[in-house]
C-alpha cells in the first residue's frame, strides 16, 4: 500500500530507546515553559502584602538563625571569613538546590491530573521547577551582592579575581543540573513506589549536615571528612565561596569531581524519566 | 478517499488489576529476569477480552486488544461503545497520555486532544492568564493566542470576568472559558472525549455548533468519543463501535449506530430480565418470572429510537389458575416521574379468562418518549383488587435522540419530559 511510504510526523510505539529524550519538542514548547514560569511567580505572591519581599525574608531569616546559633553561641563558624557571608551563601545556594529538588521530585506524582488528560513533553514540569527557582536565586544572589559590598567596604574581605568568579554562572547551573538529576531519578521511582517520597525531605536534611552550610569545611574530621568529600554538593558550595570570599578547601580537582558525577547522574536520570514518563499514568 | 492521517497497527493495551502492592515488586523483577534472558514477558501472555461482569482468572486486562484502523484527513470519526469498552483507552493512546503495550500509531500532522476541558487551569491566574496557560498547555505558541485572545474571549462569553482570578468563577463560566481555549485550537487532528457533557444546554449547542464548523470548513480530522448519539450522529460521517476492547464495527455513522442500538451487552445476557428471585414492593406470589422489551420487529432491545414503536412484555405463572386478573405497566423517568402507565382495563382490552401461565404485553405503536433512560413497574392484581405480584422498576430501557420531527433539529430531555407532534406556524392578524 502507498501507505507506507508516507511521512509521518508523529510515531507511538511500546519502546523507545533509552537516549531519545526528544528536546526538540521540549523547544516546541518553550512558550509553556515560560508561561509556567510566570505562573509559579504570579501565583505565589497572590493575596499577599508583602509579595516579593518573601523571596528575601526567609533566607534572611535563615541565615540570622544560623548566625546566632552556631556562629555565636555555639561557636562553631568559620575564622576566616565574616560569619554572615558564610551562612548566607551557603543557605541561598543550599535552598536554591533543594527547593528544585524536592518540587522536581514530585513532577509525576503532582502533575498526574495534568499529565493525564495532555501530551506535552514531560520535561517542561521540571525544567519550569529549575527556571522558576533560579529566578528566586539571582534576587537572593543580587542581596548576597550586596552584603558582600557591604563587608568590601567595610575592609573585612579583599576582593580577590579569579577564575571561580567567571565560572561562578556556570557553577549554579551545574548545581541546578544536579538538582533536576537527583528530583527526576526520584520521581521515576517514585511513579510506582511511593516509599521514596517519604525518605526525601529527611534525606534532603541529612544532606545539608554532609555539605559545608552549618559547618565549615575544615571542621569536618574523620568519616564526615571522607561523607564530605563524596557528596558532589561541596564542590559547588566550596566552588562559590571560593570565587567571592574565599575557602581553604577548594581544590578544582573537587569541582571536576563534582561536575563528572553531575553529567553521569544526568544522563542515567534523564534515560529513568524517558523510560518512565511514556507509562507513568497506569501506575501512578 | 482522503489520505491517510492517522493509522493505528495491532495496537493493544494492557493494565494490570488490583493495588500497586509488594507483589507489583515481586512481578516486575519477574518480568525483568525473563527479559534479560530474552523470554516472553510472562505476564503478557494473558489474554482475556475485557469483560467486565465477569471475573477473570488473571490480574492483567486487555483494556484494547488489537485495534487496526485508518482515519482519513478530513473525516469526523465517532468512537461509541458501552463504558468500559476501551473508548478512553483509545484516546489516551492516542492524546500520548500513555503508550500502547503493543502495536504503533502513526499521524500526521500536529494533535490537539480535549480529554478535558480547562487542563491546567490555575485558580489564582484571571481568565486572561487562564487562557495563555491553558493555550500553551494544549500546544499553542504564545503568539496564536495572542492573535486569537479576543475571539477567545468573545466566544466564551465572560468579558466582563476576563481579568478575575477563575477560582471566583462560578462553574459555568469555568467550563465556558476552558472551552473557548480549546475551540480556537489550531491542528491537523482534534480529539474530544465527553467534554460537552458539561455546560448547559444552550452552551453545548454552541460547542456542538464550533465543532461542527472545525470539520466543516477547515477539513480538520475530529475523533469525538461520546454516549449522546444525537451529536454523534450529527456530527460525525464515520463511527467506530467499540466493546470489549475490539473494534466491532467501523464504517458510516448510521450504519454502525445501528449495529450499537442492536447489539446487547452480551447474547440474550441482560435484555431479558430474570425476575423469578427479585425484590417485590408487594403480592402472593412470586409469579412474574422473566421480562424484556421489544422493538417494532419483534427483536428484543434494550434500546429504541425516539418515536419507534415498543412492546414491553413480561411472563408469568401462578401455582393455580386464576380468572379476570388485571395486568399492569408503569413506566418511569430517570428522574422517578411516573411518565404514564396501563392495565387492561383502561386500555380497554377486557378481562382476561381463567389462566395459569402465559405471557402479558403492552404495546405502543407510536410512543411519546424523549430520549433518556426509563424504568418498567409491572404489576398482577387479582379480581378481589389484591396484589398478586408487583415489581417496582423491574427492567429499563434507553430511548435514543432522534430527528423526530423530520426538521434536521432534535428535542432533548431538557425541553420536555415527553415530545409530542405537532407543528408550529404562524398566520398574519386579520
Amino acid at each position: 500500500m502507498e501507505n507506507h511510504n508516507q511521512e509521518w510526523d508523529i510515531v507511538l510505539k511500546p519502546n523507545v530507546s533509552l537516549f531519545e529524550l526528544n528536546l526538540k519538542d521540549v523547544w516546541k514548547y518553550r512558550d509553556l515553559l515560560f508561561l509556567l514560569v510566570k505562573r509559579d511567580y504570579v501565583a505565589s505572591f497572590k493575596q499577599t502584602i508583602l509579595g516579593p519581599l518573601w523571596f528575601f525574608i526567609q533566607p534572611i531569616l535563615t541565615t540570622l538563625v544560623f548566625v546566632v546559633i552556631f556562629g555565636k553561641v555555639a561557636k562553631l563558624g568559620p575564622d576566616n571569613m565574616p560569619v554572615m557571608l558564610f551562612y548566607l551563601s551557603g543557605v541561598i545556594l543550599w535552598n536554591y538546590f533543594s527547593n528544585c529538588l524536592t518540587a522536581t521530585a514530585s513532577t509525576f506524582v503532582s502533575n498526574a491530573s495534568i499529565f493525564g488528560k495532555v501530551y506535552f513533553p514531560r520535561l517542561i514540569m521540571p525544567l519550569s521547577v529549575i527556571i522558576s527557582n533560579l529566578l528566586k536565586f539571582a534576587v537572593q544572589f543580587a542581596f548576597f551582592l550586596l552584603v558582600y559590598l557591604y563587608y568590601l567596604v567595610k575592609g573585612e574581605i579583599n576582593f580577590s579575581f579569579n577564575a571561580a568568579l567567571v565560572l561562578s554562572p556556570v557553577i549554579v547551573l551545574m548545581m541546578a543540573m544536579l538538582s533536576l538529576s537527583f528530583g527526576l531519578l526520584i520521581s521515576s521511582l517514585t511513579t510506582k513506589y511511593r516509599d521514596l517520597t517519604h525518605l526525601l525531605t529527611f534525606g534532603v536534611q541529612l544532606l545539608m549536615y554532609i555539605t559545608p552550610i552549618i559547618l565549615p569545611a575544615s571542621r569536618f574530621q574523620g568519616t564526615f571528612k571522607y561523607l564530605l568529600e563524596i557528596n558532589p554538593m561541596t564542590g559547588y558550595i566550596e566552588a562559590f565561596r571560593y570565587a567571592f570570599v574565599g575557602s581553604d578547601f577548594f581544590t578544582w580537582g573537587l569541582l571536576a569531581y563534582s561536575v563528572g558525577v553531575t553529567v553521569v547522574l544526568f544522563f542515567f536520570a534523564a534515560m529513568t524519566f524517558n523510560k518512565v514518563e511514556k507509562s507513568f499514568m497506569d501506575t501512578v | 478517499m482522503g489520505r491517510v492521517i492517522l493509522q493505528a497497527e495491532s495496537i493493544s493495551k494492557m493494565y494490570r488489576l488490583g493495588l500497586v502492592s509488594t507483589k507489583t515488586l515481586s512481578h516486575d523483577v519477574n518480568r525483568w529476569w525473563h527479559t534479560v534472558r530474552g523470554k516472553e514477558d510472562p505476564y503478557l501472555k494473558i489474554g482475556e477480552t475485557n469483560d467486565r461482569t465477569t471475573k477473570g482468572s488473571s490480574d492483567y486486562v486487555w483494556a484494547l486488544k488489537d485495534i487496526n484502523f485508518q482515519i482519513q484527513a478530513g473525516d469526523t470519526v465517532g468512537i461509541i461503545g458501552r463504558n468500559g469498552a476501551g473508548k478512553s483507552t483509545l484516546l489516551k493512546i492516542l492524546s500520548r497520555v500513555t503508550k500502547p503495550t503493543t502495536g504503533e500509531i502513526k499521524i500526521k500532522g500536529r494533535v490537539a486532544s480535549l480529554l478535558e476541558v480547562g487542563t491546567g487551569f490555575h485558580p489564582e491566574l484571571t481568565g486572561r492568564e487562564n487562557i495563555f496557560l491553558n493555550g500553551a498547555i494544549l500546544g499553542m505558541r504564545k503568539k496564536e493566542i495572542q492573535s486569537k485572545l479576543d475571539q477567545i474571549i468573545d466566544f466564551s462569553g465572560v468579558e466582563r470576568y476576563i481579568d478575575t482570578p477563575v477560582k471566583r468563577y462560578s462553574s459555568g463560566m469555568y467550563v465556558r472559558l476552558a472551552f473557548a481555549v480549546a475551540a480556537h485550537l489550531e491542528s491537523e487532528i482534534l480529539i474530544v472525549d465527553e467534554v460537552l457533557a458539561v455546560g448547559d444546554a444552550e452552551f453545548q449547542k454552541k460547542c456542538l455548533g464550533k465543532m461542527g464548523e472545525v470539520t466543516g470548513k477547515e477539513g480538520r480530522t475530529v475523533l469525538f468519543v461520546s454516549h449522546n448519539m444525537a451529536a454523534v450522529q450529527s456530527l460525525c460521517n464515520k463511527s467506530i463501535l467499540m466493546q470489549y476492547g475490539q473494534i466491532l464495527h467501523y464504517d458510516q455513522t448510521a450504519a454502525v449506530i445501528k449495529t450499537y442500538l442492536n447489539s446487547g451487552i452480551k447474547e440474550g445476557e441482560n435484555l431479558i430480565a430474570d425476575l423469578s428471585s427479585a425484590h417485590r414492593s408487594a403480592g402472593k406470589y412470586k409469579a412474574i418470572k422473566k421480562a424484556w422489551v421489544e422493538n417494532g420487529k419483534g427483536e428484543i432491545v434494550s434500546r429504541i429510537m425516539m418515536g419507534n414503536a415498543l412492546t414491553i412484555k413480561f411472563e408469568f405463572e401462578f401455582p393455580d389458575t386464576l380468572s379476570n386478573i388485571l395486568v399492569g405497566f408503569g413506566i418511569e423517568n430517570d428522574m422517578g416521574t411516573r411518565v404514564t402507565s396501563l392495565n387492561n382495563e383502561i386500555s380497554g382490552d377486557g378481562a382476561f379468562t381463567a389462566i395459569k401461565s402465559g405471557v402479558a404485553s403492552l404495546n405502543f405503536p407510536t410512543p411519546n418518549f424523549i430520549e433518556g433512560t426509563y424504568f418498567i413497574s409491572l404489576s398482577i392484581v387479582s379480581n378481589q383488587n389484591e396484589w398478586i405480584d408487583y415489581i417496582e422498576q423491574a427492567i429499563q430501557f434507553t430511548v435514543e435522540e432522534a430527528d423526530v420531527y423530520g426538521s434536521g433539529k432534535l428535542i432533548s430531555s431538557s425541553q420536555g419530559t415527553v415530545f409530542m407532534k405537532g407543528s408550529v406556524k404562524i398566520s398574519e392578524a386579520k
